[in-house]
């Protein structure tokens, strides 16, 4: 139900009452798995990289245009932009930088849109159909892309949202600074 | 007039590569003069006596800042008298003290017996000072460690501006809608109670009035689509005594028969919903976040009222009551005595929470009791306060949202051609969306008869979109994009003469001034900047007399009081942030002009001059 999150009023979009008629359970995609997926982060400590579990809903968003341009349009009507204005923050941080709070990879932003976070992020899980969370966040993902950044022709930014390669996700979530002088994947023995 | 030019610049720095370039300023034939819509019921006639407070609503200087507003007039004149233009160049600081919250610091130090208190930012730690002692050691630290959530309702920073020391207690809200007592002996709390709900966007940032065993306080929340409300609570117990609601059916805005509102716009029964499209009062903003004042004089409170929401005015046709004006109600009972609306159908985010300055003062021959309110949209309002007549009103700032004030009538004179439309963007409009002066309240000197009033000169374009409510999430509907106001300088120090209904003097400064100012009895004015520079000025010329840099822009409330050993102090915090200041308290990207509902567009070199932080600092002379 949408009860806990009240959502009322004439000027409500009907999207959202469509969401919200479907009944206590609505449908998500078939491929939704009977357990919620664990991600790990990739800084376990004393291993150089963990294993990333990825999430298989993730990859029908990747270089798809229509999702980021839809992502854009709900980013919108969900008043994600009265915090995030357009990307820039406000009273949310910001999503133009590089800097993740809770993760940069596409699986890891859909899983903050959907449990909240607790600096006053709200929770949208079973409040608004998992389809478009994935397009929330894939729009959210390509904002501070360089080719999205590059499209910006004046003060708003991420008007020109570019779709989002798969490359952009690749890798463990972390690599070392450019021109590091430590070759950090050496293990230590512990030899005197 | 003259005007002191006081405009930093970086030498030949080289630009960020985040910061935007800021936007030219808007013509100076864009905005109207002072001389073209400035109005007054009755020409000056300052031979008839002396602008001064009351004796019942400032009572003789003791020494101390016992609330926000130093007396009940709202003054915030200090009769202390050691710290002079002739030796103010030898000012120093005594002591600093770190608040360990980098968040915008609005709040006043208050200081009672020989002790400071201060309450921060969220989470709106209060710490409690020994003055008797060097260093001013820590006696107690109270942390009420309130819903982290709440930070995320918070339309403009984590603010909170300030509590107030009564009868052994310190009170003061939490940015997640509590408000508590607090014991000043043991740092313990009396009395916890909750008002505001986060999930429906309500929070907390204003300064508690405490009068006559009451605590009066009001509720944030005017872009997250809340109904506004003022409550009276208890001192004692903290139980709620009575809520009176500024939107909606008469009996839940308090309005009964003792309600005479001076123009006819405001009579009428159940405005507060008749003046909306269906059910839209019910979210629909006027949010009480700024100042309550009480009147010992005349036993009545006046309640500044916030805008309405959303921001987008298409989706709320009519005069929106009972948002962006003032209420005189009962204090015991809330009961609502009169209104005045400054921005009726506002829709450029006027709020009407600005300071209320309760003065004797002398128009139209005689002497009569005003209340000077200093307003969002741009007007300096002289009103005379037992019946909420508007006695005159001044542009101070740049205005070319409206043309003046019918003073028959008492209704703002809308300028169509920068009304806000929906999908069109709306060029120029000044004063921009924080208004031609934000909650930082000015201060009053009965030596010079003078307001100092501390404001912004920017504009904005605008350009209004459909919005959903979504409780606990944003309910604005615009594209903002704010500028500098004619000249460039984005802030301003002014004289005002309230009598002679003209500035004496101005003091330009690069940013907008988003801190209080505090009037000494020396003759001195002092205010913060927000690039760190804490400035003492002539209260008669404006000469820039001392100036101090602090770790981090102020945009807090300095004060003035004698210390243990009789001496002169000064204190203000230091810790930029707020609406102006979130690009450096953020984080906000500088390159999205419309973040932070459009304010990073014209304060995205700010983080060129300074960075977040948060320090107390007392300042006094060698002695």
């Amino acid at each position: 139900m949408c009860s806990r999150f009240p959502i009322n009023l004439a000027a409500l979009s009907v999207l959202m009452l469509a969401a919200c008629n479907r009944g206590p359970q609505p449908a998500l995609p078939a491929e939704q798995p009977s357990r919620p997926i664990l991600i790990d982060s990739a800084l376990d400590p004393g291993v150089g990289y963990s294993l990333v579990t990825t999430d298989p809903r993730a990859a029908a968003y990747y270089n798809n245009a229509e999702a980021v341009n839809t992502g854009k349009r709900l980013f919108q009507q969900y008043n994600c932009s009265g915090c995030h204005s357009n990307g820039g923050g406000g009273m949310g941080p910001d999503l133009l930088d590089d800097v993740w709070i809770y993760g940069s990879r596409l699986e890891q932003i859909h899983q903050t849109l959907v449990e909240g976070r607790p600096n006053g992020m709200p929770s949208w899980g079973n409040k608004v159909p998992d389809q478009q969370l994935w397009q929330l966040a894939v729009y959210v993902r390509s904002m501070s892309l360089p080719q999205t950044l590059a499209a910006e022709t004046d003060n708003t930014p991420s008007q020109s949202p570019a779709p989002v390669p798969p490359e952009a996700d690749q890798g463990a979530g972390w690599s070392p600074p450019p021109a590091t002088t430590n070759d950090y994947t050496t293990t230590t023995t512990g030899a005197d | 007039m003259r005007t002191v030019v006081l405009m930093l610049t970086l030498s030949a720095a080289p630009a960020l590569a985040l910061a935007q370039t800021i936007p030219s300023p808007v013509p100076e034939n864009e905005v109207f003069t002072r001389e073209d819509i400035g109005h007054a019921l009755a020409a000056p006639t300052p031979e008839a006596g002396h602008t001064a407070p009351s004796a019942a609503n400032a009572p003789e200087d003791d020494g101390q800042w016992s609330m926000p507003s130093k007396n009940y007039a709202s003054t915030r004149f200090s009769s202390l008298k050691e710290i002079t233009p002739a030796n103010v160049r030898t000012l120093k600081p005594d002591f600093s003290f770190s608040l360990a919250v980098n968040k915008g610091q609005e709040a006043a130090p208050i200081v009672v017996d020989n002790t400071m208190y201060v309450v921060t930012a969220y989470p709106n730690i209060v710490y409690a000072l020994d003055l008797t002692k060097p260093g001013a050691p820590l006696k107690w630290i109270f942390a009420p460690k309130p819903a982290p959530a709440s930070q995320g309702l918070a339309c403009c920073d984590v603010v909170n501006r300030g509590g107030t020391v009564s009868n052994g207690k310190y009170i003061f809200n939490t940015l997640d809608g509590q408000t508590i007592a607090v014991d000043v002996k043991t740092g313990r709390a009396l009395w916890r109670t909750q008002l505001g709900n986060i999930n429906r966007g309500e929070t907390i940032t204003m300064a508690p009035t405490v009068a006559k065993g009451r605590v009066y306080v009001g509720d944030s929340g005017g872009e997250m689509g809340v109904r506004g409300w003022i409550v009276a609570l208890d001192e004692n117990t903290g139980k709620l005594l009575w809520r009176g609601y500024d939107t909606g059916p008469d009996a839940e805005v308090l309005i009964g028969p003792e309600f005479k509102p001076h123009y006819a716009g405001d009579q009428g029964k159940d405005l507060g919903v008749q003046s909306w499209p269906p059910q839209a009062w019910k979210i629909g903003g006027g949010a009480s976040w700024g100042w309550i004042t009480y009147d010992p004089e005349l036993n009545a409170l006046y309640q500044g009222v916030g805008n309405p929401g959303p921001w987008n005015n298409e989706q709320r046709p009519g005069d929106n009551k009972w948002t962006a004006g003032i209420f005189a109600r009962d204090p015991a009972t809330g009961a609502a005595r009169w209104y005045y609306q400054y921005s009726p159908h506002d829709e450029h985010d006027y709020d009407g929470v600005n300071e209320q300055i309760l003065l004797d003062m002398p128009f139209a021959g005689k002497m009569q009791k005003v209340l000077i309110h200093i307003d969002r949209n741009g007007y300096v309002y002289v009103m005379e306060r037992s019946t909420g007549t508007v006695l005159s009103a001044d542009p101070f700032g740049p205005v070319n949202s409206s043309k003046g004030v019918d003073l028959q009538t008492g209704r703002l004179i809308v300028n169509p051609a920068k009304q806000t439309k929906l999908g069109e963007t709306v060029r120029n409009i000044c004063p921009t969306a924080s208004g031609a002066k934000d909650w930082n309240p000015s201060s009053f000197s009965p030596q010079t008869g003078l307001l100092y009033i501390p404001h912004e000169n920017m504009c904005m374009d605008w350009m209004s979109s459909e919005v959903n409510y979504i409780a606990g999430t944003p309910y604005v509907g615009a594209l903002v994009h704010m500028k500098p106001g004619p000249g460039g300088n984005r802030g301003e120090l002014t004289a005002w003469d309230p009598v002679q209904r003209r500035p004496a003097w101005a003091v330009k400064e690069n940013f907008p001034i988003w801190s209080g100012t505090v009037v000494t009895a020396g003759d001195i004015v002092f205010y913060g900047t927000m690039d760190g520079w804490f400035k003492a000025v002539n209260a008669r010329t404006g000469d820039m007399l001392w100036r101090y840099k602090v770790d981090s822009g102020i945009i807090s409330q300095p004060i003035s009081y004698r210390g243990p050993d009789g001496h002169q102090y000064i204190a203000v915090l230091s810790g930029v942030g707020g609406w102006s200041g979130a690009v450096v308290s953020g984080p906000v990207d500088p390159r999205d002009g419309s973040a932070a509902l459009g304010m990073v567009n014209v304060m995205s070199d700010l983080p060129k001059y300074t960075t977040a932080g948060g320090t107390l600092y007392v300042f006094s002379l060698p002695h």
